[in-house]
């Protein structure tokens, strides 16, 4: 079995989530080459073969473009899978190299059962197998889901240079993240609102306990979206990644996107009324009750300590 | 100028989800259906490119589904849809992205839309495969993720949400599809007199056979619960007693409580 490993780059910089491709094909225990769109100073240290494509000609975000270089490659290579990170990057070139040829792609694999790839569905309530019904099919892995420990290698750099480089798509550039105005990553408390806070006037409650407690305000996404919170609060992948000494989650279900941003934390408190929520896969201690009841009544009994 | 916006329906994420007998799907039962949260957005995003145009563009909302995707569509038409199309198709459910997809293709082949808007990705499956294999069929150009959306005089600007809150701008014409991320924009509720006006807009209902003419390329092979890892300790009951004990949990396992 043979896996093409699709890397990302960005702003100069081959990204670390490019060695969960390594580790999803050893799992695999399939042969691996890799495809990079980038620099060959940032080429990937392993011991396989790399398919590399002058960044400076085809851009860091270019997915008509990368996807002719990855079909070059497919074709040099011809692999059972083509593997990305499922990322901003990765589910908007998948899709594309999967309808040029015209197979199956499974999406944010999360693990390997038994030759099938298992997915989540339902905010992580249940899971899945699927199974390619092509013989070659595209696959995206879920970010963090693989972690690597293989021992550093020298690629064997290969270069690929399609000569088609029209494109349909103009990339303008970057835009900053929006500036901090409270770095939670070094935060040793925070206390996070999710949606079953309920509604904007009730963020108070949730502040008062971090106060407290003598910790920093959080949130998650759907908070910060709906515009109760800040987004320099907002934890997660398109927010801050922390790791506090901890870490109390109200009324957060506990969607990937806002795990992968906490689940480092040394101690997780969850208050949540649904038990089967996916917050309480990750929790030290999971207080089942509506945050509305209960957290003023710790937060007054913190108090009084 | 004409417009696409294509909508799933899917149930409300707070639920408890069980597998079908099937094995395959979840129980449809007792499930309350809404509007996927990202599709929201899209619905949106193309009644605002509509005003912005002075009502000009045509706005067409597609869903594919059951019966009860009809209630899908009247939301969307309440927004400010000019049209619905449903796909009728009682086992939408069981087909893979690519079916889906080619679905939408098929319906927009012939219909000259200068835009397609879509969700990044539905809220129970996730695949975040169908609105860009749409653009691939028909040969559109496409950009995921958007956070921003703007349009002038046949060009798209659009801004790309990346991991770390860091924003890709990029720029395409028109004809062209979008997936929206959450957050692009505010939803609007629909308004009584705009209930009432969405009643007498046209509602076309097509059968999927006539539409469907690709195989699956994936299939289920099993669904169930995840094995749940335990460890963590739950409290349940009383709220002063789960206070006072999770502040004796924490005196005893963190250095910060003391």
């Amino acid at each position: 079995m043979k896996t093409l490993l699709v890397c990302e780059y960005r702003e100069g910089k081959l990204l670390d989530s490019s060695y969960e491709l390594l580790a999803f094909a050893e799992k695999l225990s399939a042969d691996k080459a890799l495809v990079l769109i980038g620099s060959e100073a940032e080429a990937p240290r392993v011991a396989a073969k790399v398919y590399l494509a002058d960044v400076g000609k085809y851009g860091e975000y270019n997915p008509d473009l990368h996807k002719k270089i990855v079909l070059e490659a497919v074709q040099r290579e011809n692999p059972d899978y083509i593997v990305f990170v499922h990322s901003s990057y990765g589910w908007d070139l998948a899709p594309r190299v999967a309808a040029a040829l015209k197979v199956g792609q499974v999406s944010e694999i999360v693990g390997i059962n038994d030759g099938k790839f298992e997915v989540t569905l339902c905010n992580a309530k249940l899971r899945r197998t699927v199974v390619p019904r092509t013989p070659r099919a595209v696959l995206t892995i879920q970010a963090g889901a693989f972690s690597y420990a293989g021992t550093p290698g020298t690629p064997q750099l290969e270069g690929l240079d399609p000569a088609d480089a029209a494109s349909a798509l103009e990339f303008v550039g970057y835009e900053p993240a929006e500036k901090k105005e409270i770095d939670l990553t070094r935060a040793e408390i925070i206390v996070s609102a999710g949606r079953g806070v309920g509604k904007k006037d009730n963020i108070p409650v949730i502040a008062a306990l971090a106060k407290a407690l003598g910790g920093e305000l959080g949130a998650s996404r759907p908070v910060v979206d709906a515009g109760w919170v800040e987004h320099s609060h907002q934890v997660g992948t398109t927010g801050q990644t922390v790791s506090p000494k901890l870490y109390v989650a109200c009324g957060i279900s506990g969607a990937i996107q806002h795990l992968a941003g906490m689940k480092k934390s040394d101690f997780i408190v969850a208050i949540n009324k649904d038990k089967d929520a996916p917050i309480g896969e990750v929790a030290d201690v999971l207080v089942v009750a509506d945050v509305l009841q209960f957290v003023p009544v710790l937060t007054e009994k913190v108090s009084r300590q | 100028m004409k417009v696409l916006v294509c909508i799933k329906q899917v149930p409300d994420m707070e639920s408890r989800f069980k597998p079908n007998g099937g094995g395959v799907w979840y129980d449809e039962a007792d499930l309350a259906y809404r509007i996927n949260e990202y599709d929201e957005y899209a619905v949106e995003q193309a009644v605002q490119l509509k005003e912005q145009l002075g009502d000009a563009p045509d706005v067409t909302v597609l869903s594919i589904g059951p019966d009860r995707v009809g209630e899908a569509l009247k939301k969307s038409l309440a927004m400010g849809c000019d049209r619905a199309v449903h796909i009728q198709d009682p086992a939408a459910a069981l087909k893979d992205p690519w079916q889906i997809a080619s679905i939408i293709a098929n319906f927009a082949a012939d219909k000259g839309f200068d835009l397609i808007f879509t969700g990044l990705q539905s809220q129970d499956r996730g695949s975040a495969q169908v609105g860009v294999t749409v653009a691939e069929i028909l040969g559109l150009p496409c950009a995921t993720t958007l956070v921003g959306f703007a349009y002038d005089n046949g060009t798209v600007t659009a801004r790309r949400e990346l991991e770390g809150g860091i924003k890709g701008v990029v720029k395409m014409k028109t004809p062209a599809v979008v997936t929206c991320q959450l957050g692009l924009n505010t939803p609007r509720y629909p308004t009584l007199p705009n209930i009432m006006k969405s009643k007498k807009k046209e509602f076309l209902v097509f059968p999927v056979a006539d539409l469907l003419k690709e195989q699956e390329l994936t299939a289920t092979d099993a669904l169930y619960h995840p094995a749940k890892k335990g460890g963590g300790i739950v409290l349940e009951g009383d709220v002063n007693d789960m206070a006072d004990k999770l502040i004796g949990i924490l005196k005893e396992k963190t250095a910060v409580v003391r």
